[in-house]
């Protein structure tokens, strides 16, 4: 399970071919990567603070739940920080399982906990000024969705 | 005890700082939080709705209960906004 924290942009392509060369005996690949989003119109850059070594090790964990959770063969967590321009990409998941329904379960998880439970903050600074995302109810609603779920699935 | 404690966020900018080391005997996140409260407004400005407020000890998640017994690091912060 591989977890990359950085401030340098990263090449989505490049990060999907060397994953998808590394996969052996999975028959499904799944890819999510986030955009920073300009809503507006109005924003200038997008700010990303994180907990160095916290983060990390949240990542890990995550993908480590996630891989045990879903048998997934391989994970893929990559999370920019620093300044971000519109339209950039902040973060990817990649997840490989035999069959797709495990791949898109095992990337929404991670995407879950990822939104919630790592130490990232957003700052959106536009002409008008500067202000924190706030954390939405609906991410502590499906997080509370997981931990709902019946115990060990068979598989 | 010394601990460095860590803000991020809103955190860091109302107390005016990211890090500092801070001696203590508080028994809980509660104790220590009532602590940095009463040593000047950013920090009371910071602390003021404690419901917005999470915090790690020792880089674990935990709660205003978590006892702080041989931590080192404790670290205050707004809900998490990854993705």
């Amino acid at each position: 399970m591989s977890v990359r924290v950085q401030e340098a942009a990263f090449d989505v392509a490049a990060e999907m071919g060397a994953f998808q060369s590394a996969v052996s005996r999975s028959g499904a690949v799944v890819s999510f990567t986030g955009l920073v989003r300009d809503d507006t119109g109005t924003l200038e850059y997008m700010f990303i603070e994180h907990y160095p070594g916290m983060t990390e090790a949240a990542l890990q964990k995550f993908a480590d739940q996630a891989t045990e959770k879903f048998g997934l063969e391989k994970a893929l967590v990559i999370h920019r920080h620093g300044r971000l321009q519109p339209g950039e990409a902040i973060m990817m998941v990649a997840t490989a399982a035999g069959h797709r329904k495990d791949a898109f379960a095992g990337a929404d998880y991670l995407m879950d906990y990822l939104k919630s439970r790592a130490p990232f903050w957003k700052k959106e600074v536009s002409k008008g000024g500067a202000n924190w995302v706030a954390a939405k109810d609906q991410d502590e609603a499906a997080l509370a969705a997981w931990s709902l779920e019946s115990a060990p699935q068979e598989r | 005890m010394t601990l460095d404690i860590l803000y991020f966020a809103w955190v860091r900018e109302r107390v005016g700082l990211s890090q500092e080391a801070y001696q203590t005997s508080a028994a809980t996140v509660a104790d220590l939080i009532a602590e940095l409260v009463a040593r000047d407004a950013g920090y009371a400005a910071a602390f003021a709705d404690v419901s917005a407020i999470c915090v790690a000890v020792d880089q674990e998640l935990g709660d205003l209960t978590t006892p702080l017994a041989d931590c080192r690091e404790v670290a205050f912060f707004p809900p998490m906004t990854g993705g």
